[in-house]
């Protein structure tokens, strides 16, 4: 049960992160070759030269988080906030090293200036243990509503 | 207002704003441009087997577009022709070998025509129909022509054929296949769908505004630029990763934008030249060179690559980026919401890596996470609440005008005059005779 609260507290501290817009310290969680990986559709395998709505490693995640920061971002310019909640955290597999494979499920609230908009779906995460705690060699988001049209876009990662 | 001259409301170098904003306006654009035009509906690689469909747009008609048994692709209205029920509901899919109706079970075949009602017999004798009766079919496009696997309808029964109304903005798809060994290209299945909470013509407008990208995405530039010589300094020469199509919006100033150059053609369509990676010499370049060279020969591959396109629009409502593959469709909602419907494309028989190009730039520039979009989209929202308010009854084109260059009823913009505003002339040009 160790592992689980463990896992559990860094999914949370991942969302908060996000909700906080702590941009850099979010980026620190990946490992040096961590992937955040958002597919289309459920059924794609993996990241790698297909379609993606993300596909992201540590320096596109820096550039991403280069722009939102710009003073001229125009769209960064509304007021917007997002609230996530994680749940169903499910350890799938657990290596003799520690890293472990878990999924879960979060919902996202998003505020853009006078507009809510939805986003929920699942977390699936390649965990690498390492001495200062995890390190997320892979977050994948399955979103229920990928294949929805986007009123608007996403702006940062869900 | 009554039946105004919407004409009037258009001169050389200006438009009044309700053409933007006038939700009367906008059905009558509907009626006059997207229900009489060539419309694209997709390509013939969506639908590749029997019964294969999409569900598509046309203005504010839902249409559906299929594949028959006899190979042959149909453009059909989604309506039932008892009770008027959409015959699918699903954005795409599969019929099998027929279309059948959820409300009453009738059922139709892929070219429209009707298969079967129940109880033809007993519930029919006597009635005005019969199963002879045209009414009694889906009703189809009056007119579907496909063009090197793209495939356009046009809702009038009369009109130019494809080719004519399309005139030089074919070479979008002539420049796109021709990149392909194999002379054709195979749509990557899922497309990115995106809404702008805005005018659909403002879409059409930014897509050449050469001015733009370098105010509007300044941020994602520096941001790609920045990063690009972080990378510069831990890599050893000439291995550094570039993210050149997302940096050049930063690098490229204001200035250097006047040399690209717009060439408009009649019906609003336009180019704009000078594509940012020209002629990379990198060694997936020069092995997918060798592998056009077999296809071509020499002489034609040197043609085939020369090309000079950035961006072909095909008005009213597509955007090419040929040598990139990208293709986006635009779909008018209604006055102030549009979506854009955004496709890319394999070159059959290009080796894997020249895929990945187009492919990274499809995620980062289309995708509905954008970089670059993002801006864009929040543009088209103020512009939209701007144009709506009482604050002034005129948008301005009249950058560089004067200097455009007419001759064989085309119009170029000047040497070093890349970012006149001579495309939204056209357009505009383009939208008062159809509205007359």
């Amino acid at each position: 049960m160790k592992a689980q609260q463990e896992v559990e507290q860094f999914l949370y501290r991942q969302a908060e992160l996000l909700d906080t817009k702590q941009w850099q310290k979010w980026i620190d969680l990946f490992a040096a070759d961590g992937i955040y990986w958002m597919p289309p559709d459920a059924s794609y395998k993996t990241w790698d030269g297909q379609p993606a709505i993300f596909a992201e490693d540590k320096n596109l995640m820096t550039v991403r988080m280069l722009r939102v920061l710009h003073p001229d971002a125009w769209s960064q310019r509304p007021l917007w906030g997002t609230n996530h909640v994680v749940s169903n955290v499910v350890i799938r597999k657990i290596a003799g090293n520690g890293d472990v494979e878990v999924g879960s499920r979060f919902h996202m609230m998003e505020l853009r200036r006078d507009d809510v908009r939805h986003f929920a779906g699942s977390y699936f995460h390649v965990l690498k243990k390492s001495k200062s705690g995890y390190r997320i060699k892979l977050q994948r988001v399955d979103m229920t509503n990928a294949q929805a049209a986007y009123d608007y876009v996403l702006q940062v990662w869900v | 207002m009554k039946q105004a001259d919407y004409a009037s409301f258009v001169e050389p170098d200006r438009v009044r704003k309700e053409v933007y904003t006038d939700a009367q306006i906008f059905e009558r654009e509907m009626e006059r441009i997207h229900e009489t035009v060539w419309i694209y509906c997709g390509h013939e690689s969506q639908i590749p087997k029997a019964g294969d469909y999409y569900a598509v747009q046309i203005g504010r008609q839902p249409m559906i577009l299929v594949r028959g048994k006899d190979k042959k692709v149909h453009v059909l209205y989604n309506r039932c022709p008892h009770r008027g029920n959409m015959i699918v509901g699903d954005r795409k899919g599969n019929t099998g070998e027929q279309f059948r109706c959820s409300y009453h079970a009738w059922t139709f075949h892929h070219d429209g025509k009707l298969k079967n009602i129940p109880m033809m017999e007993s519930g029919y004798a006597g009635t005005r129909l019969n199963k002879d009766s045209p009414e009694l079919c889906l009703k189809r496009a009056a007119r579907v022509e496909s063009y090197r696997g793209f495939v356009f309808a046009s809702l009038a029964e009369k009109g130019p054929s494809l080719k004519e109304y399309l005139g030089k903005a074919i070479v979008a798809f002539d420049d796109m296949c021709d990149r392909a060994p194999e002379g054709e290209v195979e749509v990557v299945p899922n497309c990115f769908r995106v809404i702008q909470h805005s005018n659909w013509k403002l879409f059409m407008e930014n897509q050449i505004d050469a001015l733009h990208p370098s105010v509007t995405h300044q941020s994602t530039g520096r941001a790609a630029h920045e990063v690009e010589k972080i990378l510069a300094r831990k890599a050893k020469a000439g291995e550094a990763l570039s993210y050149h199509m997302l940096s050049a919006f930063a690098t490229v100033t204001i200035d250097k934008w006047d040399n690209f150059q717009t060439i408009n053609y009649p019906h609003g369509h336009c180019i704009l030249t000078g594509y940012m990676g020209l002629r990379p010499q990198d060694p997936d370049t020069l092995a997918y060179d060798k592998v056009m060279i077999k296809a071509y020969g020499k002489k034609r591959f040197e043609e085939i690559v020369g090309v000079n396109i950035h961006h072909v629009l095909v008005y009213p409502g597509l955007s090419v980026q040929s040598p990139l593959q990208q293709l986006r469709a635009v779909r008018p909602l209604g006055v102030d919401r549009t979506l854009t419907e955004i496709w890319h494309f394999r070159l059959k028989g290009a080796p894997e890596p020249i895929y990945r190009r187009s492919l990274a730039y499809y995620n980062l520039v289309n995708s509905p996470a954008t970089l670059i979009n993002a801006d864009d989209l929040e543009n088209f929202w103020k512009c939209h609440q701007g144009l709506s308010s009482e604050g002034g009854d005129w948008v301005s084109f009249a950058r560089h005008h004067g200097h455009d260059i007419e001759k064989d009823g085309t119009v170029e913009s000047a040497p070093n005059m890349g970012t006149s505003e001579a495309p939204m002339r056209n357009q505009m040009k383009a939208w008062a005779e159809f509205m007359r």
